[in-house]
């Protein structure tokens, strides 16, 4: 079983959900989002979700496209991302990235699972990807004994929902809402009966992402998700921060928030 | 393969439209159940016949197509070359792009969907979007860079003119593949209600496919045409590549005429060597772009370089993802023309034959003075070239009066 299945048994055996926080690599700097990170986990955050930047993000809202922004104007480099995923392993929290198909494509498949792998990270989540057209990443994270989340979503048909948890491994990704990623002031009605529906297919974790930004919501994410994938709330305590010790305070303190509310489960 | 092989218009795309390498769908899997009802219900339009009696009628009492087929005489004794211009400048609204709109929106309508979106760079995209909404009685939201609102802020107008909301788009390098991306995120989140109207033959599958098929009437009506005039199909035809509509609109009735040289112009800007350009073949390399895989201008990490070009819409960095096979199976050639040689194009049509061209057509005409000596000197003879006069030069004539200092200085 991959870092992250055991993250999830450990956590469901503590009757709580996971608490996974992203991050951009390289925001505000490389050093930054390494601190920023360690930051996270040390007040709670179980799992690192490390978003390599990518300059045309689709499926982000305006605060991951900014917080991107920043770090591709700071000139981080895909190397750079596997970089930080070493050193915030070294923390002992799983770490997964996530990207866009085009960074992976142009480092190399292969080459990418490859060195992600001796990095010490857990796997890959695929925004842009879906299984039809992942063969060759299929290939290279069997290869190298990679995760692969690919996403579920509202619209998904339910031969489509079998077919994508079929090719994940670790945990799949529900996306909750129809739209792209950024706190809104409600969770989604449509989670709790997509993520019933991935039950039905698979007995593999299921993290819900897109909204989350308060310990209630968390909370109630928590009532019938394993994971609850928070970004940008996370994301917005360093952009809205007068310097960087009071971003990491303030994502500190949301940390702690969000972890406590994983562990009080509203039904 | 190569340029005599029997036509492969049959075979590609494949069912899940890869054009050899190229094509495909990367794209979010929100948005995949309506890329899949989009195709469900454009492969039923086209094999119904009341659908394409509509659409027909639509192109020709509406959009005033079959467009003509003229005889350039004045601009082809300057080249060398008989030039035959495809006056898809004399369209409703001035450009190929109504074809694709009206084929798109009638399906918009089988599809039961209220609302379009759109991105647009140059605007006549998004004008087209907003003449078809209006007509259609949808609701019409245009996505378009900041940049370009400014440099075509005549097209803006007319879309507010129509009922359309302009969105200027901040995001990015503040052009066409920022709208792009912005009309992406507005779909995801209203996917039910909402069809995203692309306006060139890219993007995820269907799109490349679909639109293509609606705006093939243009190299249909263009080889018809051409038999009639001169009893012969041409040497050569050109067309400027944007993303690449009225490009494959009018090559692919000549695909399987391997006598017929297939040409495209891409956007060379200050020149592909500065960097500074929009020629995504010529300049670009294999990558996975706005759903699609096919040529990007992109660094080693795969991030999308900025393109450039003086014409708004071919500034993209990306291309239809069957140009990028008709690349690399050698069926068409491909070229960068720069800024300064379309603009000397732009005026030598201007002056010999009293039309003003778009920017971005003024492309293909520099294309087909670039090659016309080298193909006269391989036939022995003239060569016979149609230009896809993609669009007319109403929207350009501030950038054009700029470039050519020829505007009185404003109070
Ligand atoms: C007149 C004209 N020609 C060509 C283009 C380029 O698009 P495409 O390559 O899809 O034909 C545009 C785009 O706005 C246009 O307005």
């Amino acid at each position: 079983m991959s870092r992250i299945g055991v993250a999830f048994d450990k956590a469901r055996a503590d009757g709580r959900a996971v608490l996974v926080g992203c991050m951009p690599a390289g925001f505000p700097t490389v050093e930054g989002s390494i601190a920023a990170m360690k930051a996270m986990v040390e007040a709670g955050v179980d799992v690192i979700e490390l978003e390599i930047p990518y300059s045309d993000p689709v499926m982000d809202g305006p605060v991951i496209q900014r917080a991107s922004d920043i770090a591709l104007a700071g000139g981080v480099r895909t190397a750079d991302a596997l970089r930080i995923v070493e050193a915030v392993a070294a923390t002992g929290a799983p770490v997964v990235t996530m990207t866009y198909w085009n960074p992976i494509e142009q480092y190399g498949v292969d080459a990418f699972a490859r060195d992600l792998a001796s990095a010490g990270g857990t796997g890959l989540i695929t925004p842009d990807l879906i299984p039809e057209e992942a063969d060759e990443w299929l290939a290279a994270s069997d290869a190298h004994g990679l995760d692969r989340t690919f996403l579920v979503a509202p619209s998904s048909t339910d031969a489509r929902l079998r077919m994508t948890v079929e090719h994940c491994r670790g945990f799949v990704y529900a996306t909750a809402i129809m739209g792209v990623t950024g706190a809104r002031s409600r969770t989604s009605d449509a989670a709790p009966v997509l993520v019933a529906r991935v039950r039905e297919a698979t007995d593999l974790p299921v993290g819900v992402g897109l909204g989350v930004g308060t310990g209630a919501q968390a909370g109630t994410v928590a009532g019938y998700a394993d994971g609850v994938i928070v970004g940008s709330a996370l994301i917005r305590c360093l952009l809205d921060a007068p310097d960087e010790a009071g971003g990491l305070t303030a994502l500190r303190a949301l940390s702690a928030e969000l972890a406590e509310g994983v562990r009080t489960p509203r039904p | 393969m190569s340029a005599t092989d029997p036509t492969p218009a049959g075979q590609v795309p494949d069912a899940a439209g890869h054009f050899g390498r190229f094509g495909g769908r990367f794209v979010p899997e929100a948005l995949v159940a309506a890329l899949d009802e989009l195709d469900a219900a454009y492969r039923k339009a086209m094999s119904d016949e009341s659908f394409l009696a509509e659409f027909d009628a639509l192109l020709r009492d509406y959009a005033g197509t079959p467009s003509l087929l003229y005889r350039a005489e004045r601009f082809s004794a300057k080249i060398g070359a008989r030039v035959l211009l495809k006056r898809e400048d004399l369209n409703h609204t001035g450009a190929h792009k109504v074809r694709n709109v009206l084929g798109q929106a009638l399906l918009t309508r089988r599809m039961g969907k209220r609302r379009v979106i759109a991105e647009t760079g140059a605007g006549q995209h998004g004008v087209a979007t907003a003449t078809a909404a209006a007509l259609f009685d949808l609701e019409c939201v245009v996505y378009m860079g900041e940049v370009d609102t400014q440099r075509q802020a005549l097209n803006v107008a007319r879309m507010r003119m129509l009922g359309a909301t302009v969105v200027p788009v901040t995001t990015g390098s503040r052009t066409l593949k920022d709208a792009m991306n912005e009309a992406m995120r507005d779909w995801v989140a209203n996917v039910d209600d909402t069809h995203y109207l692309i306006g060139t033959a890219a993007g995820p599958h269907p799109f490349p496919e679909m639109v293509r098929d609606f705006v093939r009437g243009i190299g249909d009506e263009a080889r018809a045409q051409c038999l009639d005039l001169t009893g012969a199909l041409p040497d050569a035809v050109a067309a400027c590549v944007g993303g690449g509509s009225n490009a494959l609109g009018i090559f692919h009735a000549f695909v399987p005429d391997a006598g017929v040289r297939l040409y495209g112009f891409e956007a060379g800007g200050e020149g592909v060597e500065t960097g500074r350009h929009a020629a995504s073949i010529t300049g670009g390399t294999s990558g996975v772009l706005h759903g699609t895989r096919t040529y990007v201008l992109q660094n080693a990490d795969g991030q999308t370089i900025e393109s450039h070009s003086i014409s708004a819409g071919l500034d993209y960095p990306g291309v239809g993802p069957e140009h990028a096979w008709l690349h690399d199976s050698g069926r068409a050639t491909y070229l960068p023309v720069t800024d300064a040689e379309a603009m000397a194009a732009f005026e030598l049509l201007c002056r010999t034959e009293g039309i003003i061209p778009a920017i971005e057509s003024s492309h293909a005409l520099a294309g087909a003075l670039k090659i016309a000596p080298a193909l006269a000197a391989e036939l022995g003879r003239e060569p016979v070239i149609v230009v896809n006069l993609s669009g007319r030069g109403d929207k350009d004539v501030h950038t054009a009066g700029e470039y050519f200092g020829i505007l009185d200085r404003e109070q």
